[in-house]
């Protein structure tokens, strides 16, 4: 294979993982504007989707077009009990706590998964076959097929949900002045609540789509949450397309990283770009920078 | 000020004497460990509950001590009692260069660049195996000894660790009621007003990260020391997260939670055995009830949990008096 095609089959691979990365990214960024809190858990909820939908696939019997969208709808009911628990009795509590809660949750998620799944890494099957297919030399699996649509799919009907529908339209204002959106009567609670589901559901989405490829187990959330984040911080923590951006850019970065320089130092190139964006622009490649109102 | 000193003298006195109870037992070993977490939830108190500012990476300077007193130690065969210094200053500095443009972030953002750092120096300490070992760890690192004295039982271990850690625990209380306690709980509370009454906010909050980190890399010494093996499993993300559950679970911002947090945390798992695989479902669930219920801490929220029905039945009476 020579230098061309190689630089092609890293840009494909990285692209793929940035598209998880992105919806995960998403994820954070929708709980971050409807309360301002970084969702440490929100990578467990990409874990539980892999998981839920390997239970239900390997304990229930359930063919695989049932249990995805079952898994799911697990995930974001689990999403919707974890603010019930953590988030909602904390709503006036100081950042740290709040950090901390998460923190917590993250852990006890990842310890029930543990106990009740064993320690034991799976694969989930590919959801159309595992025939490779060649583009211009380099090689592509049906799954990446499945994970570029499914994002993009994602990132379309998540643009129309919060431009388009009243929901999403209640949730946007919550973003902006929650006491203004509760003075013409958005129950801010009830949307705080549906930003945890749906960046659950996103994050179980993204979980189902990568478990074919990268495999997963109860401890996938903790990386895959990172990895995550750092595309949310890449975009400046928009809901939209520059996250997405971001979580490629990381995704073909980490993937140029680990083929040409050392895969044992792929997980590390994530952290410093996490570091240095944070550094040097806390707004995220495109913002503009944001004054502090004191 | 009086009583901060009769109360640290007492604690003194029952960590000196317990030995005593328990020598030759298997316990005595665990409480060693338990000395040296207790200086390290001391150590990262000092940052999260006097400054208010969270640390998700502390392992690291944990790790970075350890593995600069073994590697010292082991390859360039340095006398352990040079390394010790040498770790614990070089840590510190390094923390006091990264502290500055780290600590400019506040909240979550502070919390994720911690935790980036602490996964990168542990994946250092995986790869960089011409030098750490790599994950098989790095073995044959030398007792400390004083003269003829060689710290190799549990007994004098215990000795070392905890008269290290009641060093440790007099700084913090010390620090706490000085001129610069009373300074990081003005940034904890509120940093701009702090900042305009003349407090050095920026420098301050680097100068804590630095001595907290020198504070765990010394502790990081010791273990190695102490273990005369280490690994990087041992100071990966988790212990990062457990310390940070010492501290919570002990109480935020107190000198003796951190202590009380680090003793019940290394002690709990070996009482409870049966628990094994559920010790992490253990940690995350007391972090979360801990934080919802009792954020002061056990320290002040067990005496808490007595005055709250006192207070009730006192404002019950007052009302039935009117």
């Amino acid at each position: 294979m020579d230098f061309g095609t190689q630089l092609l089959q890293y840009l494909l691979s990285g692209l793929s993982t940035g598209a998880i990365y992105a919806l995960i990214g998403i994820g954070f960024s929708i709980v971050y504007h409807a309360i301002g809190i970084i969702n440490f858990a929100q990578g467990e909820f990409v874990m539980l989707g892999g998981m839920v939908t390997l239970f239900l696939l390997q304990s229930l019997h359930l063919p695989l077009w049932a249990a995805i969208p079952l898994a799911v709808l697990l995930a974001s009911l689990a999403g919707l009990v974890f603010e019930r628990l953590a988030i909602r009795p904390l709503r006036k509590a100081p950042p740290l706590s709040l950090v901390i809660v998460t923190i917590g949750g993250s852990i006890l998620i990842r310890g029930l998964a543990m106990v009740i799944w064993g320690n034991d890494t799976h694969r989930l099957p590919s959801f159309s076959g595992d025939d490779p297919i060649t583009v211009a030399g380099a090689t592509l699996l049906p799954q990446h097929l499945w994970i570029f649509g499914i994002t993009i799919a994602l990132i379309i009907l998540n643009k129309w949900f919060f431009s388009h529908t009243i929901s999403g339209k209640a949730m946007r204002a919550c973003s902006y002045n929650p006491r203004a959106a509760g003075l013409v009567g958005i129950d801010v609670r009830r949307m705080t609540m549906f930003a945890f589901m749906i960046s659950a559901a996103m994050g179980a989405l993204a979980g189902i789509i990568a478990a074919p490829l990268t495999m997963t187990s109860y401890d996938v959330g903790i990386m895959l949450g990172l990895k995550g984040f750092c595309a949310a911080i890449i975009g400046g923590m928009s809901s939209g397309l520059a996250t997405v951006v971001g979580g490629l850019v990381l995704g073909v970065l980490e993937s140029l990283g680990a083929g040409l320089i050392s895969s044992g130092y792929k997980d590390a190139i994530a952290f410093v770009i996490l570091l240095l964006i944070l550094l040097l622009r806390p707004q995220g490649l495109f913002g503009r920078p944001e004054s502090e109102r004191v | 000020m009086r009583r901060g000193l009769l109360n640290y003298l007492l604690v003194a006195v029952c960590i000196l004497l317990a030995p005593l109870f328990f020598s030759g037992s298997y316990l005595l070993n665990v409480l060693v460990f338990a000395g040296i977490n207790t200086m390290l939830a001391v150590a990262l108190n000092l940052l999260v509950g006097y400054a208010g500012q969270i640390s998700l990476g502390h392992a690291a300077f944990f790790g970075l001590g350890a593995y600069l007193s073994g590697v010292l130690t082991t390859t360039y065969g340095w006398d352990p009692w040079l390394t010790m210094p040498v770790a614990a200053l070089s840590v510190g500095i390094l923390a006091f260069i990264v502290g500055f443009p780290i600590l400019k972030l506040k909240g979550h953002y502070l919390a994720m660049a911690t935790l980036g750092l602490g996964i990168i120096v542990y994946i250092v300490f995986n790869e960089w195996v011409d030098v750490t070992g790599g994950p098989s760890g790095l073995s044959g690192i030398p007792n400390l000894h004083l003269g003829t004295l060689v710290f190799d039982g549990d007994r004098r271990n215990y000795y070392l660790v905890w008269s290290c850690a009641l060093c440790c625990m007099l700084l913090s209380c010390n620090l706490a009621n000085s001129r610069l306690g009373r300074a990081f709980r003005a940034i904890h509370d509120a940093e701009v007003a702090a900042r305009v009454l003349g407090v050095n906010a920026r420098l301050l909050k680097v100068q804590v990260f630095a001595l907290s980190a020198a504070v765990c890399a010394l502790a990081g010494s010791l273990y190695a020391h102490v273990m005369t093996f280490i690994e990087p499993a041992t100071f990966g993300f988790n212990t990062s997260v457990e310390l940070l559950t010492m501290v919570v679970i002990g109480g935020l911002g107190s000198t003796y939670g951190p202590f009380l947090g680090a003793l019940l945390l290394t002690l709990l798992p070996e009482f409870l055995r049966v628990m094994r695989d559920y010790d992490i479902v253990f940690y995350g669930g007391m972090l979360m009830v801990m934080t919802i219920f009792l954020p002061g801490g056990l320290v002040r929220g067990i005496p808490g949990l007595w005055h709250k029905p006192l207070a009730l039945r006192r404002a019950k009476g007052d009302a039935a008096d009117a």
